[in-house]
């Protein structure tokens, strides 16, 4: 099975499944969403061009440093689309709400963000441990690449739900089992960029920040069921699999249109740092000084 | 068969991964009572909860049980968690999600009249979120099933 197949397939699914939700399951209750998918989808699938059909070839820095240039700009066109439609869904089309008035529109930043911070989490620590396993060097400059995005995305869903608390519930800050695990999610993202910064030598620090990462992987369920296994002042969660939102059709879209958006950044983001990463700690290769000659010339 | 190194170090980070999450369960069960944000009026009626010291109670606001103090700032209130309640007593400006029929944390000190002297009161939000008229709707179709006499 080559990536490019996998990429390829990845996308039809996307879009078959965003064309079938239009069709059958909601009609054009979601239509935005089943847009952006269908976008997602078809960027994906044009996407698969871009590698070759060995599937380990793309393992080495330096065909992975070209491939993620080409990819960068149609993650970032879409995460500019995706931004600019979610936010007119979520301030001009979703309704306001019946208790917290439009207050509540922060959920438009704060849940995708919230949501971001806990998955580029797991991605981190997933290659993370593929680094550790197969001792590849591209899989730990992802990990490296991954992690201030999701330090930032902690910190937005931290500082939003915060400002959101004050009027909502009374208080900026109380420290129940939702919260503290999300504070806790901060300082482990902050310390693996510590701790990989502390060592000098490239490969020890990526084992060293592997095994933080991985470690560090059992808060993410911690946050997610928090809600559910303790009583906490956070309420639980309006999105559940199986199960249809507890919120109006136009609010859900809105959310999901920023969460699809807050992705594409996060991948384009994330490819843009780690050929920087690249770089740096190519340096010393031939091929990177070849590259450098060139873009001197 | 032998195993290759990389396939051997997948197989220890899970087993190292899985002895993490095994741990990660054990603390946190240790932990589960001082996990908790807010203590049930039932754990209070049962008395479960912390004695002599302030702690956190939570559960709905009871219907018609708000009433507004002399001074204009106390205010006196039940909270319920359908099966037993909890007079509330507290000074001070309430949130804006409070509301009778809603949720709602305490924080404060249970005396030994059974009256709960509360520091701060906090609104516990709930997931649902939906347009002012949809709210309107609800309650209006609910209203009507509750004034429709029953056949007998």
């Amino acid at each position: 099975m080559s990536l490019k197949k996998i990429i390829f397939a990845l996308g039809l699914i996307i879009a078959v499944s965003a064309a079938a939700l239009i069709f059958f399951a909601h009609g054009l209750k979601y239509i935005s969403v089943n847009v952006a998918l269908l976008a997602l989808g078809a960027v994906l699938m044009r996407q698969s061009a871009y590698f070759s059909d060995n599937f380990y070839q793309h393992a080495s820095p330096q065909t992975f440093y070209p491939t993620a240039g080409r990819m960068i700009p149609w993650f970032a066109w879409l995460a500019v689309v995706f931004v600019i439609y979610g936010l007119y869904i979520s301030f001009a089309i979703a309704p306001t709400d019946f208790q917290q008035g439009e207050a509540y529109r922060i959920i438009f930043v704060h849940v995708p963000a919230a949501w971001m911070s806990m998955v580029i989490y797991l991605a981190m620590a997933f290659w993370a441990g593929v680094g550790l396993a197969l001792n590849s060097k591209l899989s730990a400059m992802m990990a490296q690449a991954l992690a201030p995005t999701g330090a930032i995305f902690t910190l937005l869903a931290l500082v939003t739900g915060s400002l959101w608390g004050k009027p909502m519930w009374g208080t900026y800050w109380v420290w129940d089992a939702r919260l503290t695990s999300e504070l806790i999610l901060l300082f482990l993202y902050l310390g693996f960029m510590a701790l990989q910064a502390s060592i000098d030598e490239p490969r020890k620090a990526d084992r060293a920040g592997a095994l933080l990462a991985l470690v560090g992987a059992v808060n993410i369920p911690i946050i997610y069921f928090s809600v559910k296994w303790w009583n906490t002042l956070h309420q639980g969660s309006s999105i559940n699999m199986g199960a249809a939102p507890k919120m109006a059709a136009t609010m859900f879209e809105g959310m999901i249109l920023m969460a699809l958006a807050f992705w594409m950044y996060t991948i384009a983001v994330a490819l843009i740092r780690v050929r920087c990463i690249i770089l740096e700690r190519e340096r010393n290769s031939g091929w990177v000084k070849e590259l450098s000659l060139k873009d001197h010339a | 068969m032998a195993l290759k190194a990389r396939h051997k170090r997948f197989i220890l980070i899970g087993i190292g991964l899985g002895l993490i999450g095994l741990a990660a369960m054990l603390i946190l069960n240790a932990f589960q009572s001082n996990m908790v944000f807010f203590y049930t009026p039932t754990q209070a009626a049962q008395g479960d909860v912390p004695k002599n010291t302030s702690f956190r109670i939570g559960g709905l606001v009871e219907e018609n049980s708000f009433k507004r103090g002399e001074d204009g700032l106390s205010v006196r209130f039940v909270i319920t968690d359908t099966a037993k309640t909890v007079p509330v007593l507290y000074k001070g400006v309430l949130p804006d999600l409070f509301k009778e029929g809603k949720g709602v944390v305490a924080q404060g000190k249970l005396g030994e009249d059974g009256m709960f002297t509360a520091s701060e009161v906090l609104a516990k939000h709930d997931e649902n979120y939906m347009p002012p008229e949809a709210a309107e709707a609800l309650k209006q179709a609910q209203t009507q099933s509750n004034t429709v006499v029953m056949p007998k």
